[in-house]
């Protein structure tokens, strides 16, 4: 029973997230709901491993927070310098 | 499992996810860029961490709970890396963290 509360509340959590993702005016705002949005689905990866009592989610959980932070520090890094490569001829760094 | 242990859990694990939807209503609400990275790190830490505790609680001395120690661990670690490299990018190109200014980038 409190493991359906604490999907429901994470699943809210997840949709407020996903309001931001969509609606953020800079694209900084989407890489931080994103980020937001990863930690979330971990959260609620784990939460339903104890829901259904099967405790290979946990593994699921630790690879899933593992692939979103990579994630986000190459979108960053994108939006940082421009590109992903070497710095390249036109000016990356302020 | 002995009452108060269950009892606990429960406090924390509704507590963790309560402070999730915090969170996220704060993630929507706050105005500006800078703002919400406060609410971000709130689903961060509060949210995850009391309800990692929680959970761990409920798993008692097994296998999940040291998983749960290593989830634990790795938002303990790698939420503030990302957030920092977040906001240092949003300041790189120029979003300023002045309210009183236009929140649009300036030179981009």
């Amino acid at each position: 029973m409190m493991w359906v509360v604490a999907s429901l509340a994470l699943l809210a959590a997840l949709g407020l997230a996903l309001a931001r993702a969509v609606g953020g005016p800079t694209v900084f705002d989407r890489a931080l709901a994103a980020n937001s949005i990863g930690t979330l689905a971990m959260l609620m990866l784990a939460v339903f491993g104890f829901l259904t009592a099967r405790p290979e989610f946990l593994d699921l959980a630790i690879l899933y927070g593992l692939l979103n932070v990579i994630g986000t520090i190459a979108v960053l890094k994108f939006f940082r310098y421009g590109n992903l490569g070497d710095p390249g001829e036109h000016e990356a760094d302020r | 499992m002995s009452l108060v242990i269950e009892a606990l859990s429960w406090l924390l694990i509704v507590a963790g996810s309560a402070f999730c939807v915090i969170g996220g209503i704060g993630l929507l609400r706050l105005k500006g860029f800078y703002p919400r990275t406060h609410a971000a790190s709130v689903i961060d830490s509060a949210g995850a961490g009391l309800l990692l505790a929680g959970m761990m609680l409920q798993a008692g001395w097994t296998l999940a709970c040291v998983k749960l120690v290593v989830i634990g661990l790795l938002i303990f670690f790698t939420s503030p890396t990302a957030t920092h490299a977040l906001a240092n990018a949003a300041l790189v190109r120029g979003l300023s963290p002045d309210p009183a200014e236009e929140s649009a980038p300036s030179k981009s």
